[in-house]
């Protein structure tokens, strides 16, 4: 059913308790006069808390539209709206003792701007939200570049960092063609359609399948670079080493679930059944993505822009759940965007920790890690492992199930594609493995033990202890998301329109 | 009256001038202005489509993408200075700390 504005606002509560935090965060640093990390990331995580528990309240299981159908929501978006309350929750926890999140003043450190980090992250948040909800082209653009605008102040939150700077600037950049490639694909669509709904576009009769291709396929520039897949991946290693690490992290696991969502929207819901060269297309993206990721990586010598390599990888190993284009490829995703966020996340907490701690992001400064952290190391280890795929830990059970909805689908080029996304998880294991030598096979330049702070020891225990025991929890989860699947609404062909 | 077409072509071109800004100019601000040109392009787009289906719901369309434009035109021209700042340069071509 779809709701009209005011009866919409009870299932919009989540994204309205958001709004009134951020308000609050920033009202509070005004008012005050005196910013205070602490107390910013204190209302960030009871705001976040308040969400979560909106979102619990009113979650029922049932679809609706709401605001006339500009966004839906569903047990797919209350799956997303978790997922992306746990990542900006893990990071801005991280966030509160890392060094990179402070204003840098040349040659000192100052408690500045914190609460702006916390606001903007909430912020992003919102718009990953509304990602995973919109069910209209203009609310996926709005929803998209609220993000993307986030994501690039974000980039270059260190402002006199030379790095950070260049990286927003990249980010910019390449964000902005995307998007302006994305709105005109979204222009013809909607001149195809007459509609901007997606279910109008589902139900486009007898189109001229040229036009209406060249559409989709500039519509996923967009997508595709928030994603980060190949062709429009040239950004990903320049912001993940230029940004703070705890954007990095941020934008590593969250946009990129985000886009997922709407990807999973667009294909799922919005592609008239008569496009047969979808799967096509986006197989052979996939395939592109996940082995030009993983031989990129292998050169890396910068342990953020290596993960930024693997995240595109892995993006295209994830494509694979949509090329399977069914129900278990979607639920797949979902499974694996649950392992992503617990594995990635655990990485980059190290990398943090690491930095925080004095360390570079070099590969070669990881050398004897294991002997000078050795709980670090273990959880880059664990993390690592998991990322690979290998058994028991909880990638290994994510890549299972996109593997396994690709294979059943059957046919020669999804066996292919599925083939080549288990060559490069061998490939993956190469540069994985030289991390992993570094920390326990080399000699460190410097004995010194490394101590991180205990609020990181706690967030990489969880993240550790998450990637490695998801086997224990995994047929409830599988459970949860397969009822969290998009399920189209029975008025899938009923236009609908602006209020 | 002239017939929806021609505004299609003029948006088209208009985009593939943003795009060629952007792929030929290195000046950072210049393919700002670039990457404005193709969401007018496709704003014109979009207006074109909504005239000759007589809907008014392009109208709030094309309100909202402007307001995004210009958003995303003040954050990227706020990193272009603060750039500036730090490097002295707004060329694309000189901004190559992690090129590699």
């Amino acid at each position: 059913m779809t709701l009209d504005n005011i009866a919409s606002m009870k299932y919009f509560a989540p994204e309205l308790i958001l709004s009134i935090g951020i308000l609050a965060i920033l009202t509070v640093d005004l008012i005050v006069g005196k910013p205070d990390r602490k107390r910013s990331s204190l209302l960030a995580m009871s705001t976040l808390v308040l969400a979560l528990l909106a979102t619990l309240v009113t979650s029922d299981g049932v679809s609706r539209g709401l605001f006339g159908g500009l966004i839906a929501r569903d047990p797919f978006t209350d799956f997303f709206k978790l997922l992306f309350i746990a990542t900006t929750a893990f990071v801005g926890v991280a966030a509160l003792r890392s060094r990179d999140t402070i204003e840098y003043q040349p040659g000192e450190y100052q408690d500045k701007e914190s609460g702006e980090f916390y606001a903007l992250t909430l912020t992003a948040a919102i718009g990953m939200m509304l990602m995973a909800a919109a069910t209209d082209l203009l609310m996926a653009f709005l929803s998209l570049e609220l993000v993307s605008i986030l994501s690039y102040i974000l980039a270059g939150f260190k402002r006199r960092d030379r790095k950070s700077s260049e990286a927003s600037l990249k980010y910019v950049i390449y964000g902005g063609v995307a998007s302006g490639v994305m709105l005109y694909g979204m222009s013809l669509l909607y001149g195809l359609a007459g509609s901007t709904s997606l279910s109008a576009i589902h139900a486009i009769k007898d189109p001229p399948l040229l036009t209406l291709i060249a559409a989709i396929t500039l519509c996923f520039a967009g997508f595709g670079y928030k994603i980060a897949s190949v062709p429009f991946h040239m950004w990903c290693p320049d912001v993940y080493e230029g940004a703070p690490t705890p954007v990095t992290a941020f934008l590593s696991v969250g946009p990129k679930a985000a886009g997922f969502a709407l990807l999973i929207r667009f294909f799922h819901g919005a592609i008239p059944a008569d496009v047969r060269s979808v799967p096509l297309i986006l197989g052979l993206i996939a395939a592109a993505t996940m082995t030009l990721g993983n031989l990129a990586a292998i050169n890396q010598t910068n342990i953020k822009r290596l993960l930024a390599y693997s995240s595109i990888a892995h993006a295209g190993y994830i494509l694979l759940g949509l090329v399977a284009g069914n129900d278990d490829g979607q639920r797949a995703i979902l499974l694996y965007l649950v392992t992503y966020l617990f594995m990635n996340l655990g990485a980059f907490l190290v990398v943090m920790a690491m930095s925080d701690a004095g360390l570079g992001e070099e590969l070669s400064e990881y050398r004897g890690l294991g002997k000078r952290a050795a709980f670090p190391a273990l959880v880059m280890a664990i993390c690592l492992f998991s990322l690979t795929g290998l058994p028991p830990f909880a990638g290994f059970f994510g890549k299972f199930y996109l593997f396994a909805a690709l294979l059943s689908r059957g046919g020669t080029f999804n066996t292919a594609l599925a083939l080549i996304g288990i060559l490069n998880s061998a490939v993956s294991l190469y540069y994985y493995a030289r991390i992993l030598r570094a920390m326990y096979f080399e000699k460190p330049t410097n004995e010194a033990p490394i101590l991180e702070a205990s609020l990181h020891r706690w967030n990489m225990g969880i993240m550790a202890a998450v990637t490695m025991g998801l086997w224990l929890a995994w047929t409830p989860l599988v459970d949860f998301a397969g009822a969290s699947i998009v399920q189209w609404y029975p008025h899938a062909t009923q236009v609908a329109s602006l209020h | 009256m002239i017939p929806v077409s021609h505004f299609l072509a003029l948006g088209a071109v208009l985009f593939a001038i943003g795009v060629l800004g952007v792929v030929i100019r290195r000046n950072a601000i210049i393919v700002l202005m670039s990457i404005e040109l193709m969401l007018n392009a496709a704003n014109l787009t979009l207006l074109a489509f909504g005239r000759a289906r007589h809907d008014a719901h392009f109208h709030a369309l094309a309100f909202l993408v402007i307001a995004v434009a210009a958003a995303e035109a003040a954050v990227g021209l706020a990193i272009v200075v603060g750039i500036f700042r730090n490097r002295h340069a707004a060329n694309l071509d000189e901004l190559t700390l992690m090129k590699r």
